[in-house]
């Protein structure tokens, strides 16, 4: 039994001496900053005219394209691109597809049509497809899924014709910002540490038991409720506080990151991860560890 | 109370994990998460307090008022709760939708600290049958991460002894109207004894075993829970059953021995924070806090299902 009640102290800054010079070159303005005063610029998103001065109105770096002004926040609700991973959860099933919730503007849209049948067939979707659709995927289960097209409004239209995609079985969700998740070629990753991570770029992680070679081929229909065993799950909770912590400290999430953060995290126990003193401790040698890398 | 959704594969997931005493932040079934306590939070209130546990913010303000004490009890003072569930907390609570959880929060305060033996009300009375302090304790809920009641029981005991009220001194005039004349000086004030003020130590059942200071996705896998509310000295105040499911009067007898436990780390880890506050501010020291000891398990309690 463990009860820890502290009061609460300012948070250090944790700065590295020597090498950390991502502000140099980046323009970062707050709400209300006077871009410029140039009138021959176009303004663009996040951008407003106040007096014919152009004036910041959210807070994040300053992007220039010709003579396009824009400013791209730095919390931001996701904006999705054609080909994004994101793992997402159901919130409603309607007549010919899903909506998914997958921390932006609108609820994104999983089509019938976009999802792969059992067995792999291919065929024209008919009546009893549409009334089985419930059986397949229902209100709180999660997938992972691709982003196909972005509608008019804004949504998300997306797609599951692949292996990789699918229903997500057992495992841990972790809710980060999205401005935190790094795009790389590929968010599938099996860690050495024991376990699966899929960093979605609408923020949501999911991080799973290493599935074995057998159930590769059985696509997303079939979920396994079989006990994980302890180890795995002592891997992914300490991932899971991992994550958390290099969030809390706005380090960018990739899975050198993330395992960095885990092998300087063995010293601790799993629960004391997440103490202020721990998580600055572990999320400085993590970077450190990153600049060694680079330098 | 601000709910998340859970598919059934994470239901397993996490009810297996309890199994094995490893939740999903590797804390044990026992373990509360970081919890970080400030007092004299809120400039314009008699008493406040500022709970962190977790994710989960209460703020609790404190305002004392002049009063007619209650006909039936004329020789002491009382208090009144006020929960306000903020819309910060999640868009659930919006407009009106947060005031059935107010209103069900502070009938449990109101039960909780319903016993004579929680405070002790008589020192709240100024002229008996005619003026009492009367404590309006509002709190507020600033994010919801699970636990509410257990963030809430420790507010609200840090904030009753944070805080002050004022010295009155009651003057008779010749007619035999009373006068009250309060102090000005800040520090002639009226400090509160918080040595029997109750905490709350809530048990989720999930699957075979149950756990404390459950998150938003751990409610969402278990049925019931149970909320007790301890004395240091052992009494039980108020024990009450949450959630639609039901259980078994052997699970609530092994859940309330649990609790006795929670509650003594709390009390102790309490003091000490108290302790700490109290050094950095005035220097002085404490009256010894090792008191508490281990209490008996009282049978006798108000149960309300």
């Amino acid at each position: 039994m463990a009860v820890d009640m502290r009061l609460p102290t300012v948070r250090k800054e944790i700065s590295l001496a020597g090498a950390y010079s991502s502000t140099d070159g980046k323009h970062l303005v707050v709400p209300g900053d006077v871009i410029t005063s140039d009138i021959g610029f176009m303004r663009g998103h996040g951008t407003y005219m106040d007096d014919e001065k152009l004036t910041a109105s959210v807070a994040g770096e300053v992007e220039r394209v010709n003579k396009l002004i824009c400013v791209r926040p730095l919390k931001t609700r996701y904006n999705g691109e054609v080909g994004d991973v994101i793992v997402g959860r159901i919130t409603e099933v309607q007549q010919k597809r899903w909506k998914v919730e997958t921390n932006s503007r609108l609820d994104s849209v999983l089509l019938l049509s976009s999802v792969n049948l059992p067995g792999g067939e291919l065929r024209r979707r008919c009546a009893e497809d549409e009334l089985a659709m419930r059986d397949y995927l229902q209100e709180g289960d999660l997938i992972s899924a691709e982003v196909q097209s972005v509608f008019s409004d804004g949504a998300l239209s997306l797609h599951t014709r692949s292996l990789k995609y699918g229903k997500l079985g057992q495992g841990v969700l972790v809710q980060v910002s999205p401005s935190l998740v790094k795009r790389q070629k590929t968010h599938f990753h099996n860690l050495p540490c024991g376990a699966s991570i899929i960093l979605g770029n609408n923020g949501f992680i999911w991080l799973y038991p290493t599935p074995g070679q057998q159930d590769e081929e059985a696509g997303g229909y079939f979920t396994s409720l079989e006990l994980v065993p302890l180890p795995d799950r002592e891997v992914i909770s300490r991932l899971r506080n991992c994550i958390l912590a290099l969030a809390a400290h706005k380090v960018l999430l990739y899975d050198t990151t993330v395992l960095y953060c885990y092998e300087s995290s063995l010293l601790h126990q799993i629960k004391d991860i997440l103490k202020p003193e721990t998580m600055d401790e572990i999320v400085m040698l993590t970077r450190q560890r990153l600049l060694e890398q680079e330098g | 109370m601000a709910s998340v959704r859970v598919s059934e594969a994470e239901k397993v997931y996490i009810m297996h994990g309890v199994l094995d005493d490893l939740r999903l932040d590797g804390r044990g079934c026992e373990d509360y998460r970081h919890m970080e306590i400030e007092t004299d939070v809120v400039s314009n209130t008699d008493g406040s307090a500022k709970v962190r546990l977790g994710h989960t913010d209460i703020l609790v303000g404190i305002k004392a008022e002049l009063k007619r004490p209650k006909p039936t009890v004329p020789d002491e003072g009382y208090l009144e709760f006020f929960v306000d569930c903020s819309a910060n907390a999640t868009p659930e609570f919006e407009g009106r939708g947060g005031e059935e959880l107010g209103v069900e929060l502070s009938n449990t305060l109101y039960k909780v600290f319903g016993s004579r033996r929680s405070l002790d009300l008589r020192r709240l009375c100024i002229c008996p049958g005619e003026h009492c302090w009367v404590l309006y304790v509002d709190v507020l809920l600033l994010q919801c991460d699970g636990n509410l009641f257990d963030a809430m029981s420790i507010a609200i005991k840090a904030a009753l002894f944070n805080t002050r009220i004022p010295s009155v001194r009651v003057s008779e005039d010749e007619e035999g109207s009373k006068e009250i004349e309060l102090s000005d000086d800040p520090y002639d004030c009226l400090r509160l004894g918080v040595e029997n003020v109750p905490c709350i130590v809530t048990l989720c059942k999930i699957g075979h075993r149950h756990v404390v200071d459950a998150t938003l996705q751990e409610k969402a896998c278990s049925a019931a829970s149970l909320l007790v509310a301890l004395t240091p000295r052992g009494a039980v105040t108020c024990v009450r059953k949450l959630g639609p499911g039901s259980l078994d009067p052997d699970s609530i007898f092994e859940m309330m021995e649990e609790s006795e436990w929670g509650r003594l780390f709390m009390l102790l880890s309490c003091y000490c924070c108290r302790r700490r506050s109290l050094l950095a501010r005035r220097g002085r020291r404490l009256a010894s806090w090792r008191s508490i000891g281990s209490a008996p398990y009282s049978a006798g309690c108000f149960c309300t299902f």
